[in-house]
This record gives C-alpha cells, sequence and structure tokens, in this order.
C-alpha cells in the first residue's frame, strides 16, 4: 500500500528527473586520502528533465493522440504516462523547435504498458508498427525504480521514433511482456531477463537466452561483478578491469 | 589378417557398456533407413540437433528441428554459445575504448558496430553537428565497402552450404580486396576500432583514392561472375526459389529488417527513413523485390553491392575534395591528442606529439595523460542511434550517468532479432531447405551472442 501511494506521491510532485547518483569530489579519487581539497564537493547527476509544452516537431501532436486513444480505452493520461522527455543532440537554440535528431521519450507505468503499446501500434496517426526491441538499465542507487525496461518502437509509416521507458522496483521486477503487441519482443525480453532479472508476466517461454540455463545471478546488474584475473606482462601485473582505478 | 576381438580396445569404443534402465539401443546392419526408424521407434518424434558445430549454422548456431522423414515439422533456434559479455566489458572502460570492443561484435560487419556506438556517443555529448564532413565521408566510405565485403560472405557461404564450392571461392577472393583496403586504412582486416567518438582514428592514407579506384573495376568483375553463376543456375533457382518465405506483415511482426524485409516488398533502409553520416546527400537507390523468398534476397544482396560501389564513387570524390580537412572533432577535451603515423621501424608512432609533450608542455602531458587514462565525460542521459547494417537496423541504445564510460551500451544486433523468424521459414519445409533458408538470414553469431 506505501509503495502505491509513494508511486502516486512522485506523480504528483509533477515533472521531476530521474536521480541516477551522487558525485562526489572532482577528480574520482576513492578509497586514498584526497589531498585535492575538492573532497566535499557533492553533486546530483539526474537524467534530462520532463519537457514542457509546446514539445514541438510532430511531438505534441502524438502526446495529444495517444492521451485521446488512452481515455477511449479507459486509461488517464496522467496514469499511463508518468514524464515526457525530449532530448536533442543538436542543441537547437533558444526559440528553435527540436531537430529531427531529437528523440522522444515517455516514461509509462508497468501497469498500462500494454495499453500504452496497443495505441501507439494501432492507431493509424502514430502507427508505431516496428519494435526495435528491449534494453534493460540498473540503476541502484535510483531507490524504488531500479530496474527499467526500454523500447524503442518505430513508425516506418510516419517516419519517427520513439522510446519507452518502464521502471519496476527490484524487490517486485514484474513487467508485463509486450509479445501479444509485438512478437518481435520474444528474444529481446528473454535478453532482458537474462541480463537484468526482469520479469516479463505472460511471455510466452521466458527462459535465459544468453548464459547458461542453470546460471546463478543476472551479469548486466551493477551488483554483478565483472570478474578477470590479473595479467602479467614483462614484470609487472595488470589487475582485472574492474579492480583497475577509476575515475568516474 | 584376423578381426580384432571384440573386446579389445578401439580407437572409438561405445558411449557407454550400459545405456541404463528405460533407454533402448537399436542395432542397425544396412537396408533403408526409413525402415529402421520405423521398426525402432514407430511414429514417435525425432527430435535432430543440429549444430552447434554443423558447418552450415553459420558458426555456433544450434538449430533443434522436430522431423517426419524429411520434412521438418518443428524448428526452435538456440543461441547463446559465443556469449562473451561484451556488453559489459565496455562498461568498465572509457568511451574511446568501447569501440575496441563493439567492433568484434558482428565480424563480418565491424564497422557498422564501431559507427552506431560513436553515432550514439555523439548524441549524448551533442557533437553530431560537429563531427567534420570528411570524417562522415570516411565513415560511409568504409561502411559502404564493408556492405559489399559482408554481402560476398553471404552470398559465398551461402553458396557453399548447397554444395557450390566456386561461389564461396569467387566470393572470397573478391572479399579480399576490400580486405586490403581496410587494411591501408586502419592496419587491419577485422577489429579495426577505427571510428572514434567525435570523427575518425586516423585519415586515409596518401594515394588511397587512387587505390580504391583501381580496385572497383576487378571487384565488379567478381560480383558480376558471382551473379552469373548463380542467377540463372537451374540448380540454384530450384534450391532458393519459393523457399524460406515470409510475408512483409510477418516481417514487421517480427521486427525482421534488412534484405529480408525488403525482399518482401518494403523499401525500409535507415539510410533512407533516418539518414545518419549525411547520407541523405548521395544518390543511391534502395532494391526492391515482393517474392519474399530466398532467392530474392540473394539478387537483392547482389543488387546492394552495386549501389554500395555506387556510394563508394560519390566519397571517392569528396575525399579527393577535402584533402588535408579534420578528421575529428576540433574540441581538444574529446579529440585523442596524438596523430599516429608510420615510422622508419614500422610501428605506428606519433614522434612531433611525443616531442611536444615531453619537451615543450607540461599542460599538454597531463591533458594527454587525463584524456588517455580517465576519458572525457558524457552528460547523463540515453541516446538511440541506428545504422543501416548489412543483415537489417543495428540499434545502439548508450545510457551516461555523467561519467567517464558507458553507463550501459546495448546493441539490437539484427541478427539476432532475425533468428526469431527460423521457425516460421523453415516449419513444413524440408530439412535441406533450413539450411537455405538460415543462410538467406545471413546471422552472424558474433553478433547474435555479443
Amino acid at each position: 500500500m506505501s509503495e502505491r501511494s509513494g508511486e502516486v506521491e512522485r506523480r504528483q510532485q509533477g515533472p521531476t528527473a530521474e536521480v541516477v547518483r551522487e558525485r562526489t569530489g572532482m577528480f574520482g579519487v576513492h578509497g586514498s586520502g584526497d589531498t585535492s581539497g575538492y573532497g566535499g564537493l557533492t553533486r546530483t547527476v539526474t537524467m534530462p528533465a520532463a519537457a514542457s509544452r509546446p514539445y514541438g516537431s510532430w511531438f505534441d501532436e502524438a502526446v495529444d493522440v495517444l492521451a485521446e486513444v488512452l481515455g477511449d480505452a479507459g486509461v488517464a493520461f496522467a496514469d499511463a504516462v508518468e514524464r515526457v522527455v525530449i532530448t536533442d543532440p543538436r542543441r537547437p537554440a533558444e526559440g528553435e523547435g527540436p531537430s529531427r535528431d531529437a528523440e522522444l521519450t515517455l516514461y509509462v507505468a508497468r501497469e498500462h504498458l500494454l495499453a500504452v503499446c496497443r495505441a501507439l501500434r494501432d492507431d493509424q496517426d502514430l502507427r508505431f508498427e516496428l519494435s526495435l526491441g528491449v534494453s534493460g538499465v540498473h540503476y541502484p542507487d535510483d531507490v524504488g525504480r531500479e530496474l527499467h525496461a526500454v523500447y524503442h518502437l518505430t513508425s516506418v509509416t510516419h517516419g519517427r521514433r520513439l522510446r519507452l521507458d518502464v521502471a519496476c522496483p527490484d524487490e517486485d521486477p514484474h513487467v508485463p511482456s509486450t509479445t501479444t503487441v509485438y512478437p518481435a519482443n520474444d528474444w529481446h525480453e528473454r535478453e532482458t531477463w537474462d541480463f537484468f532479472g526482469i520479469v516479463f508476466d505472460g511471455h510466452p517461454a521466458l527462459a535465459r537466452i544468453e548464459m547458461p540455463d542453470d546460471w546463478p545471478g543476472h551479469p548486466q546488474r551493477k551488483d554483478y561483478p565483472l570478474g578477470g584475473i590479473p595479467v602479467e606482462y614483462k614484470g609487472a601485473t595488470v589487475p582485472p578491469p574492474n579492480q583497475r582505478r577509476e575515475y568516474s | 589378417m584376423t578381426a580384432p576381438a571384440h573386446d579389445a580396445p578401439h580407437a572409438t569404443g561405445p558411449a557407454a557398456d550400459d545405456y541404463g534402465p528405460g533407454v533402448a539401443g537399436f542395432e542397425a546392419s544396412g537396408g533403408d533407413w526409413d525402415e529402421i526408424a520405423r521398426e525402432a521407434i514407430g511414429e514417435e518424434r525425432i527430435v535432430v540437433n543440429m549444430g552447434p558445430q554443423h558447418p552450415s549454422t553459420h558458426g555456433v548456431l544450434r538449430l533443434m528441428l522436430e522431423i517426419d522423414g524429411e520434412t521438418v515439422t518443428e524448428a526452435r533456434c538456440g543461441v547463446g554459445y559465443l556469449h562473451t559479455g561484451i556488453e559489459k566489458n565496455m562498461e568498465y572502460r572509457t568511451w574511446t575504448q568501447g569501440t575496441t570492443f563493439c567492433t568484434r561484435m558482428d565480424y563480418l560487419a565491424p564497422l557498422y558496430q564501431e559507427a552506431g556506438y560513436c553515432l550514439g556517443t555523439e548524441r549524448l555529448l551533442g557533437i553530431t553537428d560537429d563531427v567534420p564532413e570528411r570524417a562522415s565521408v570516411i565513415r560511409v566510405l568504409m561502411m559502404e565497402l564493408n556492405r559489399v565485403a559482408s554481402h560476398l560472405v553471404c552470398l559465398g557461404t551461402g553458396g557453399n552450404e548447397m554444395g557450390a564450392t566456386t561461389i564461396m571461392t569467387l566470393g572470397f577472393t573478391a572479399r579480399e580486396e576490400i580486405l586490403r583496403l581496410f587494411e591501408a586504412v586502419t592496419g587491419l582486416r577485422m577489429n579495426h576500432a577505427f571510428i572514434r567518438p567525435g570523427g575518425v582514428a586516423q585519415d586515409v592514407p596518401e594515394g588511397f583514392t587512387d587505390q580504391v579506384r583501381d580496385m572497383l573495376p576487378s571487384l565488379r568483375k567478381y560480383i558480376g561472375m558471382l551473379g552469373d553463376l548463380m542467377l540463372a543456375n537451374p540448380i540454384f533457382k530450384s534450391r532458393l526459389q519459393g523457399v524460406g518465405v515470409l510475408n512483409l506483415s510477418g516481417c514487421f511482426a517480427l521486427g525482421i529488417t534488412g534484405p529480408v524485409l525488403r525482399s518482401a516488398g518494403h523499401p525500409y533502409d535507415v539510410r533512407k527513413a533516418f539518414p545518419y553520416s549525411g547520407y541523405e546527400d548521395y544518390d543511391f537507390d534502395v532494391p526492391t523485390d515482393t517474392a519474399a523468398d530466398c532467392y530474392a534476397r540473394v539478387v537483392i544482396r547482389i543488387e546492394e553491392c552495386y549501389q554500395s560501389l555506387r556510394i563508394v564513387e560519390q566519397c571517392l570524390a569528396r575525399l579527393d575534395d577535402t584533402v588535408g580537412a579534420p578528421i575529428m572533432v576540433a574540441d581538444k577535451k574529446i579529440a585523442w591528442p596524438a596523430q599516429l603515423a608510420v615510422g622508419s621501424d614500422g610501428q605506428g608512432n606519433s614522434l612531433d606529439h611525443i616531442r611536444q609533450i615531453m619537451g615543450t608542455s607540461m599542460e599538454a602531458l597531463i591533458h594527454h595523460f587525463k584524456l588517455v587514462t580517465e576519458g572525457f565525460g558524457v552528460p547523463a542521459g540515453q541516446a538511440w542511434q541506428t545504422v543501416e547494417h548489412p543483415r537489417g537496423e543495428l540499434g545502439v541504445h548508450v545510457v551516461s550517468d555523467g561519467g567517464t564510460r558507458p553507463y550501459r551500451a546495448h546493441f539490437r544486433d539484427p541478427s539476432f532479432n532475425n533468428l526469431q523468424a527460423v521457425s516460421v521459414m523453415c516449419e513444413g519445409g524440408q530439412v535441406a531447405d533450413v539450411v537455405v533458408a538460415v543462410a538467406s538470414l545471413d546471422p552472424v553469431l558474433g553478433g547474435v551472442d555479443r
């Protein structure tokens, strides 16, 4: 119950940016004395923040149509889509619209994922008929939303692309399977289960695909070590990559 | 000479003396396999494992076929035998070092992984517009040559799997010409790590455009010979036509892209639909067919080779126009500090740069050290970049947490996705058609398993 109210609270706070991590210090020094004087520096790293209207380009129209179609299906847009984010690699000037490389991301609540996918695929003004698979991301510091499943959809008809980002907590790693809407996601969901441990409810055969069937753990999670052994070369020893000095 | 005693040591003995209870053993001494099978196991189903070490499965693909006589009633794929954790490894290296890893995924089309990854990184950095034109032209040139090389392997091995060794030797001979060009530019025949975030590692060597121009006629001749050998050959046609059919709606439902989708009639090509690296400025066509079978895919691949060579010629003209122009972004916070040149000892080195950082500028030395060991920071966010890979749409999902290493790099490999179509293409067909259908998908298991 408390988890549900937490989710509602998060939504009522309005557009917020996802906190990825806290960075301390200046030069990425960890575990030894920091003599740089910047050791007390703390910065919060966030993902790009929610966009505000007008989004520009085709984004307004697509979001409006999606809201309308979801409304017809009995799903409130605000419940289904937590956040609309637009990122533009070409950094347009102030007042200019987004470039053709701008990316639209919809942060979708997992309970409404199927309704959103169905609306995006079937409505003639959206027509995102091609799914290019599922990618997982693990944010251990984003408490309550540690595991993300990311879907990239393409509308070949309209020449558009968008991204769906669905989060689920580590304690309850369940996301509905989208294979009924996009059969192409079958193997991709298996891969995301294999590497991240996200359970796609309703998947026809959610077995591991890359790792052996009896493999313990989910290797792409951040708490899963990379492994490796030290390598000797010309008298010096090179430690395995996860034990080398890191700066970030 | 007497026959060896039955209990004498054999080079290859039976797997076990006793198979245990519940396991029936059969002895066959000649005769028709059909009759033996009927006597031995009656109407029970037979599941045959094809691979993972089968010569016609393009590496280590395991096909599980349930057969009824010569008919395949169920076909399933097993993958993962070549999984090496490249995506995980990339999270422990800098953004620049990432190209060294992702180039090893699909080893027949290494430059596409590099290009997709670097374009994605440039999106996160917000320097898409700053990549110099000459760098983009070199990228396009290398990618298109790579497309021809990859298609030649596909056609060659596809022919070899049907018993046509000449097609294979021709394909590989032609590919050799392209690999020689790659060697001239990157120093390597594969695993180039040549395309880097912000541009390319090095400019093309002097006289390279002429070298390519000299090579093009012989490459065209080889592709022409391949076409002559295959397209009107009655055996080839009877093996391929009407086999491995996958129609347009099937392609979209299963997310199939590339030559397989185009063989079903849709001209979807990322180079036209979502241009990158300036593809909108090149003149080329996207060949399509409507037969949706293996033969149509061969025709399309051959036609795509010619279209790629058209793009290559346009690239050569642009390279000649931009001699001496930069090949890396101007931002010194991102651009690799040294420019390698081949020294008198035959090794790549950068003597002028070493002289500068060791002799004149302490700051340059610090900068070099920081950039090479620590790498550059990339603003937090996620980006999605796709490129038209020889096998379909390659998608790269890169995520940054603001650090100097990729937080996550995911590759949507077209072979991985396209293998999902194996059951649809093979079920109901003959066992021999499985080989043809899989070859028409052209899976490369290095890319599938990553």
